[in-house]
């Protein structure tokens, strides 16, 4: 980014030299932190690869459960979020408080709608006996794959912790706008925005890699 | 930006007073004792535990609990042992203590987030200890399936204890790496900074890097015991190796998040001790590097007879003879370094010989476990027990005294009394032997780990190391009291009090609430003797 | 080979019974005579240098050594060949360890909580007892009713998971008679260390002579079937049948007709309700004991079986 930190434009910690310093190691820190959420969805995407290797059948047959057509819509949605993230970042960079809040707004409505439809979808899911591990009834559902729990059992824990993050990610966008609002970021101190920021980022790339493995290839 | 006091009477521990004050104290020195008396505490838990299993196994036979009872001491030994002791142990308490000092920073990178890891690491331990009083646990701290899907105890409640304490590896991690490489003082490059700092940024390095893989498997295993979602489980098509899989990925480098630290310790031992400068310095550094990459790929040596074809255990077996060399090129250099010294023979310095020595032991009979064909013999029994304690015991634990003793002063501002740190030496260095060495020998002749009875055959060795056990109780006891006389009575220590040349030994003792009156800049190295 | 032997004698291992277990022999005494080299050099050298170079005085300068670029080859080399070779060693022994046996007798192994089963293929079934014949291949295919256990013989040195769901396979050619201890090295809950099997190996005759008896158990009377399928599941491992010892379970000596205070009413023990806990363990516990832990042998015993294990129990006096 182009804005020249001064030490005195914004207080920063003792701790650090300038505000520019601070910055920067705010910035390795949360990139450190995307490692972890990264690593710890890799075991996940782990185990699906490992299963829809054993089991492939098992896998076809639920991912033709699943809407593509709601998969999508979502992944859209999610793309659109990306982009009023990025731009509310970047007019918070530039001093327009105003335009970088309402950018914050369309992104937790954004995620709102991403949200409502994933319950659609959990709901129907729930309805037609869909259910995870040892709650699906192979007969009830007229499933040929004995073990079709297991699919619906990653599906569930997948898209569920990605959802808490969703959510996690609604709260802490909310705790922007808020501040936003108040006046708080500048060009010389936006860290908080861009943390978010790419904290928002990485949840939607894990969506995109959700999508196409459960809806998809199946 | 604070100033810290020139009046030579306030330091960190008496700048601010009331239990506030050091509950939201972001104070990186501060952290670090809090860390230290809870560890402290579940130190003595373990060890209770820990004496309690070797007096049940004093004579053949139910003798003092029943086998069920037992099963459950033993879990909840290696768990708190692992999880709430060694690997935050040397991070939390001396990296969070003096990883800033030695660098010459005012505090780590994210002193809030510090505070935070401590509350999120004991709301984990607090958690676990809940269920002492309901349903306990009985899987063995490994929690293997399908066994920790099928027991009825409070396999949950642990896991998600794990996992939570997990999470404040991982914050501390991150917070080391940023400090360490954001925050070194004017003129410090990377290969400036002791090596005990080096120890502590490749442990970070792993603790940020396994620690979500442990997460994310804990959690499936909740998921299989809620949802029954059957990855794990034979019965719904589940592999339950593939959980010792994902265990073992996580676990194994955190054998390296127990000992690296522990090294980088003993480098800074004998270097002050010796006075004299560290013999290669970049092999140490790079060593540590290279065991926590090598780490990561090691894991399936943990498997060798649990049915992975056979070309797994030979790579892994492969991969695992290569640790050995920058080990032993670490202990080649501390051998070096002792070379043309000036030794001499302080409490910190016996407990890093002692190192040494039982580092010795661990690490030939490490080599032997990753033999395949010998393995397969002593896998899963007593020599394996023998062997990690010896590592983790032997190794980690005697660095922490030694480190303790070594930054008491610095601490506290205080000496202890250096007769009896010497004799609790002695008692831990003689009770430790006589304790696992034995194991050794029963492990050879065929005893399987978690026997709560054993056959008549392997009772005189198992007497032996019971009584072993008694002497290590009492040095440790010993210690404390060492410590808490130090504290409360010892005589005012000086600013350095072993001529030792790294930055934390500039400032006073003890140190100032932002460390450094005035911000240090570095032109030597940290072993300019 | 001198030093080879002199180090077995003392190494404590289990005298060795197979051909493979003197090569384990052979490659740990090796390890150990290297072990013991390096321990040596380093806690030897150590001891040395802090006698030599104890301080002096305050004042004493100590040279500047950084580096040695020779020495640290030297000690970074010299490991990394020798660790080479004890792998490359060890992987031999490991593959043949693995490599499976042609023509071998095999016996179907089933671990459990808490007694190994043998299945030989003459119908012969034994609990916790596994015969074989001496200088002759065998073969286990393993496998696991339950959690994890691990089938380990101390004196032929191998030892093999047995995972639920899954086979696997060990092999061994025993060289000496004698009973050899086996031991579950996987824990597995409560009775871990009370999983302990005799290995047998006897003259090829007695074997042949044992296997014929045992494969006859069906002419047997019916309780004496009984006290034999009683046996072979492993039932006494948690129910006392000589005296009134509680064990994990309930005994069963002396019970026939008395009444029992379980879970859910009182009821005598009668031929329903020792039919329905064989079959349905946790309908009704008896007070006192714990749910989950007895399996239920469901599907596992014909209708003869489950009637003589009845006039077993009945006998029990």
């Amino acid at each position: 980014m182009t804005t020249n930190h001064s030490a005195t434009a914004h207080h920063h910690s003792h701790h650090f030299d300038s505000a520019q310093h601070e910055y920067e190691s705010d910035k390795e820190g949360i990139w450190l932190f995307m490692v972890t959420e990264i690593l710890m969805f890799g075991g996940l995407f782990v185990a699906y690869a490992i299963f829809h290797q054993i089991y492939p059948e098992m896998f076809a047959e639920g991912a033709k459960q699943l809407s593509w057509k709601m998969g999508f819509f979502n992944t859209l949605v999610l793309i659109a979020s990306s982009l009023t993230m990025a731009l509310g970042i970047y007019y918070n960079q530039i001093n327009k408080s105003n335009k970088a809040f309402w950018n914050l707004i369309a992104t937790l409505v954004l995620a709102g709608i991403f949200l409502v439809v994933k319950y659609f979808e959990y709901a129907s899911k729930f309805e037609t006996g869909f259910l995870p591990g040892k709650f699906l009834n192979p007969e009830t559902v007229g499933a040929t794959s004995q073990n079709l729990g297991m699919y619906f059992g990653l599906y569930f824990c997948m898209t569920g912790l990605h959802g808490l993050h969703v959510v996690i990610g609604m709260i802490l966008i909310s705790w922007l706008a808020y501040r936003t609002k108040r006046g708080d970021f500048n060009a010389n101190y936006y860290t908080p925005v861009e943390g978010v920021g790419i904290f928002w980022h990485i949840v939607d790339l894990i969506w995109i890699f959700l999508f196409p493995l459960l809806y998809l290839v199946g | 930006m604070g100033t810290a006091s020139t009046n030579p009477n306030v330091n960190y521990l008496t700048e601010f007073s009331g239990i506030k004050s050091w509950l939201f104290s972001l104070d990186h020195k501060r952290i670090g004792l809090m860390y230290m008396i809870a560890i402290l505490f579940f130190f003595l838990v373990g060890g209770i535990m820990a004496m309690l299993i070797r007096l049940e196994l004093f004579s053949p036979g139910p003798t003092l609990f029943s086998a069920d009872t037992y099963n459950q001491v033993l879990t909840y030994h290696g768990a708190i042992m692992v999880f709430m002791v060694i690997v935050p142990g040397i991070p939390a308490i001396l990296g969070n203590f003096f990883l800033p000092l030695q660098i010459g920073a005012a505090d780590v990178a994210f002193p809030r987030l510090n505070l935070a890891s401590w509350y999120v690491f004991m709301f984990g331990a607090i958690l676990a200890f809940t269920t002492l009083f309901t349903t306990k646990i009985d899987t063995g701290w490994t929690f293997y399936t399908p066994y920790s899907i099928k027991t009825g105890t409070a396999v949950i409640t642990i896991v998600l204890a794990a996992f939570i304490m997990g999470m404040s590896s991982i914050l501390t991690g991150l917070n080391f790496i940023v400090t360490t490489h954001k925050l070194r003082a004017p003129g410090m490059s990377m290969f400036d900074m002791p090596l005990f700092v080096w120890s502590l940024y490749s442990t970070a390095i792993i603790q940020v890097i396994a620690t979500p893989v442990l997460g994310i498997t804990l959690l499936l295993l909740v998921a299989e015991r809620v949802l029954g979602i059957g990855i794990f489980d034979p019965k719904l098509g589940g592999d339950p190796v593939l959980f010792q899989h994902f265990f073992w990925f996580y676990s194994h480098p955190a054998v390296y998040i127990m000992i690296l630290p522990a090294m980088g310790i003993i480098s800074e031992l004998i270097s002050a001790f010796s006075r004299k400068t560290i013999f290669g310095y970049k092999a140490i550094a790079f060593s540590s590097l290279g065991i926590a990459a090598v780490s990561f790929i090691v894991w399936g040596h943990h498997m060798f007879v649990s049915g992975q074809s056979e070309i797994a255990g030979v790579i892994f077996s492969f991969i695992t003879m290569l640790v050995g060399v920058p080990t032993a090129i670490k202990m080649f250099n501390w051998l070096a370094t002792l070379y043309k010294g000036s030794v001499s023979f302080e409490s910190p310095m016996l407990y890093a010989l002692g190192f040494l020595f039982l580092f010795a032991i661990g690490g030939v009979t490490g080599i032997m476990l990753a033999t395949l064909g010998v393995d397969v013999h002593f896998h899963d029994t007593y020599f394996v027990v023998a062997h990690f304690h010896y590592v983790m015991v032997g190794g980690t634990l005697m660095a922490i005294m030694g480190g303790f003793y070594y930054w008491f002063p610095k601490m506290f501002g205080k000496m202890y009394n250096e007769g009896l740190a010497r004799l609790t030496f002695v008692l831990i260095f003689i009770g430790f032997n006589v304790t696992f060495f034995p194991q050794f020998i029963l492990g050879a002749m065929g005893m399987p780990r978690r026997y709560f009875d054993y056959i008549p055959a392997y009772e005189s060795l198992n007497k032996i190391s019971t009584i072993g056990s008694w002497m290590i109780a009492a040095g440790f006891f010993l210690a404390l009291y060492v410590i808490i006389r130090g504290i409360i009575s010892g005589p005012k220590a000086p600013a350095n009090p072993w001529g030792a040349k790294t930055l934390e030994w500039q400032t006073s003792s003890p140190p100032p609430h932002f460390n450094f009156d005035k911000k240090p800049t570095v032109t030597g190295g940290p072993y300019d003797y | 080979m001198f030093w080879l032997n002199l180090v077995q004698a003392q190494s404590f291992m289990p005298t060795p019974a197979t051909d493979i277990a003197q090569r384990v022999d052979n490659l740990y005494s090796f390890l150990l005579i290297s072990s013991l080299i390096a321990c040596i050099i380093l806690i030897g050298g150590m001891i040395y240098f802090v006698v030599k170079y104890k301080r002096k005085s305050e004042n004493d300068k100590t040279p500047r050594i950084t580096h040695n670029n020779f020495l640290e080859f030297l000690w970074s080399f010299i490991p990394l060949v020798l660790f080479l070779i004890m792998f490359a060693w060890g992987w031999s022994v490991y593959h043949d360890m693995r490599k499976m046996p042609e023509n071998a007798l095999e016996i179907h192994i089933f671990g459990k909580q808490w007694a190994w089963e043998a299945q030989y293929k003459s119908g012969a079934a034994t609990s916790n007892l596994v015969m074989v014949p001496i200088d002759t291949d065998v073969k286990l295919i393993m496998t696991s009713k339950d959690v994890l256990h691990s089938f380990y013989v101390p004196s032929f040195r191998i030892k093999q998971d047995t995972v639920p769901g899954r086979y696997s396979t060990l092999w061994f050619n025993s060289n000496k008679l004698g009973e050899f201890h086996i031991f579950c090295t996987e824990y597995c809950g409560t009775q871990h260390s009370g999983m302990i099997g005799t290995l047998k190996v006897v003259t090829q005759q007695e074997f042949d002579a044992w296997l014929e008896e045992e494969s006859k158990v069906s002419t047997l009377p019916l309780a004496e079937r009984g006290a034999k399928i009683f046996q072979v599941k492993a039932c006494a491992s948690c129910h006392s049948v000589a005296d009134a010892n509680v064990k994990v379970g309930p005994a069963l000596w002396n019970q026939w007709g008395q009444q029992r205070n379980t879970s859910s009413g009182d009821i005598a023990l009668n031929e329903e309700y020792t039919r329905e806990s064989i079959l349905n363990p946790n309908a009704r516990v008896v007070k006192g004991y714990n749910p989950n832990i007895m399996p239920s042998f469901q599907g596992q015993l014909s209708e003869v079986e489950l009637t003589a294990l009845i006039e077993y129990i009945k006998g029990l006096k």
